[in-house]
């Protein structure tokens, strides 16, 4: 019991000095960038007294410990301060764009483990064929290929040409504002309100750019698995179990795959992480007002309020998605435990 | 005739081309004890393997005869190679930290080679475990069932891998090394419990090893490997009266505590030995 209760403040503790640094690296992107938070807040051309007014107001002329404390503060009551560009509270911008791109990400991860662990698993199973030739350039395509290329392809065929998908945004005008918003994810909210037919339609509007994240995303997936795969498959206890009379596929999925559970849940919380930062170039190509574009737009206007509240989002995204890993290599693999 | 080998040869493509690391090995065993020693790369696991057929895919097997309980190992598709594979034949490996699965109970693991050829629940499955692994004198096996290969002994993950191997009940056991990644302690006990299982069951046993001494104390009959062939084969008995200069060199180059030698002679090799 107690050796449980160390463990979680050891856990705590961790986390919360990774939190701890987290804020102050957030805190430091808004103090040491080169842009005058000051000027970008009353423009370039207001008088010296509104500048030296706004400059109080701001608190820049306290010191930076001071002004870090009442950073600090500000944190802890949930308040990420004022964007610029869009004059909203920058906490209620993050719960517009976020469940964007949690949508976007989590469809895209959950198709890219789907395909690409099985992909995987089969090029090591067929390592050398001509299988794991045609699956290695499946995936060679996937990491070189330009995201903006393909979006751009996939956007001309499908929408342009053939007409058969939906064109760039999260739904068609017919059904803007028309879902309550409850969570954001606009599949979601809209089987919450019973509007199967916008439902249906935002699912289509996802299509695409889901299927351009997801290939690229698979495509490290697949290499990864079939990595890990190739060394579980070289194990004594692959040898042991087929020296038990037992089928390829038990051997494959009941003995070697397990063992690469823990390496796998590294790559998939990595990979999912990283779609949740926000695809900078297939939200802009598609028009998905998700995370990604919100930062890239208010780093190019210096609107720096909303830069650090997404960078401490993107953060805490990382610190949640490794906690909950560590929490599955625990079920996974028992020599962790 | 349980296994009956005649001319095996096992040979891998290489980038310069064929290495052959067996090269026309025979013997023929029953329900006996059979050793085989040699040193490293001699070709003993090789050939062991290949009798189960459990070699990597680039290996090739060619044989005059390769049978094994009356089947053709060379011609049997990989169905009938499954119902050989532990029912007819059991494998035990060298080490248990690296043969048994990580991520696996004990119990799943002797219950799962239990199942997979007697059929039944998961529960009798596991019942039948728990009495496998009270036959290999595990003491409190129930226990054991729950634990992971990394939580018990070498000794122990050894018995396991015994346990798992004998419940299918097998003719034959091919133990390859199986004692050599343990203690000199354990060591003799393992060999003596795996002996005294394989009398009781009236099975046939091959023992792979590099300890001449050891192989022909447990074994009816030895045949010594050089360079993937049989230098000599002879009745564990009769090893003082060995005949071939590389079974004798093998002898002479062991360090003996009642006539301690000032220097232990080098084994010598003759390219003549590979030409017969």
């Amino acid at each position: 019991m107690t050796k449980r209760l160390n463990a979680l403040a050891g856990l705590l503790a961790s986390v919360g000095l990774t939190l701890l640094g987290l804020v102050i690296i957030t805190f430091l992107i808004g103090r040491v960038m080169p842009i005058d938070p000051v000027i970008a807040a009353v423009g370039d051309n207001a008088p010296q007294e509104v500048v030296e007014r706004a400059r109080l107001e701001m608190g820049l002329d306290q010191p930076i410990l001071m002004q870090f404390f009442h950073y600090v503060v500000q944190l802890l009551h949930g308040d990420l301060g004022r964007s610029i560009l869009t004059k909203n509270p920058v906490i209620s911008d993050i719960a517009r764009y976020f469940p964007a791109t949690l949508e976007l990400a989590t469809a895209a991860v959950i198709v890219a483990a789907l395909i690409g662990i099985p992909l995987g698993v089969w090029a090591a199973v067929k390592q050398g064929t001509w299988i794991d030739q045609a699956i290695r350039v499946v995936c060679l395509a996937g990491h070189s290929l330009p995201v903006f290329v393909l979006a751009m392809i996939s956007l001309l065929v499908f929408y342009a040409a053939l007409g058969i998908a939906p064109g760039p945004g999260r739904q068609d005008i017919v059904f803007q504002d028309m879902i309550p918003h409850v969570t954001g994810l606009l599949t979601v909210d809209s089987i919450i309100a019973g509007d199967w037919d916008a439902f249906w339609d935002a699912l289509a509007h996802m299509v695409q750019p889901v299927c351009i994240l997801a290939y690229f995303s698979m495509a490290y997936i697949t290499r990864m698995t079939r990595a890990f795969m190739l060394d579980a498959l070289r194990g004594e206890y692959v040898i042991t179990a087929r020296a038990k009379g037992l089928s390829s596929m038990s051997v494959i999925w009941i003995h070697a795959f397990p063992n690469v559970g823990v390496q796998l849940v590294t790559v998939l919380a990595l990979t999912y992480a990283g779609l949740l930062e926000g695809a900078v170039v297939t939200e802009t190509v598609f028009s998905w007002p998700g995370l990604g574009q919100y930062l890239t737009v208010s780093l190019m206007n210096a609107d720096m309020n909303p830069v650090m509240g997404a960078t401490l989002l993107v953060g805490l995204v990382y610190v949640g998605l490794n906690l909950l890993a560590d929490a599955v290599y625990r079920q996974l693999d028992p020599r962790v435990r | 005739m349980l296994v009956d080998i005649q001319n095996l040869r096992v040979s891998f493509a290489t980038r310069t081309g064929t290495f052959e690391a067996v090269r026309g090995v025979s013997f023929q065993i029953g329900t006996e004890k059979l050793g085989i020693v040699g040193e490293s790369g001699s070709g003993k696991s090789l050939t062991a393997r290949a009798l189960m057929r459990l070699l990597p895919q680039n290996a090739r097997i060619t044989a005059d005869r390769l049978s094994f309980d009356g089947v053709d190992i060379l011609k049997a598709d990989e169905r009938a190679m499954r119902g050989l594979r532990g029912k007819r034949a059991g494998f035990i490996l060298q080490d248990p930290k690296y043969s048994l699965n990580p991520v696996m109970t004990i119990g799943r693991q002797v219950a799962e080679s239990w199942r997979q050829h007697k059929g039944g629940s998961r529960k009798e499955a596991l019942e039948a475990a728990v009495d496998l692994l009270d036959q290999v004198r595990i003491r409190d096996p129930r226990r054991v069932c729950d634990l992971y290969p990394h939580e018990v002994s070498g000794g122990m993950g050894q018995r396991v891998m015994i346990a798992m191997m004998l419940a299918p009940d097998p003719a034959l056991l091919i133990a390859d090394e199986p004692t050599s990644a343990l203690d000199a302690t354990v060591q003799a006990e393992i060999l003596r419990l795996m002996e005294d299982l394989v009398s009781k069951r009236g099975m046939g046993l091959i023992l792979i090893s590099h300890d001449l001494p050891l192989v022909s104390h447990f074994c009816d009959r030895v045949a010594v490997m050089y360079s993937g062939r049989v230098m000599e084969e002879l009745s564990a008995g009769t090893l003082a009266q060995a005949k071939h200069p590389y079974t004798k060199g093998l002898l002479n180059c062991l360090p003996s505590l009642t006539h301690p030698k000032p220097r232990l002679p080098v084994l010598s090799r003759d390219a003549a030995w590979l030409q017969s």
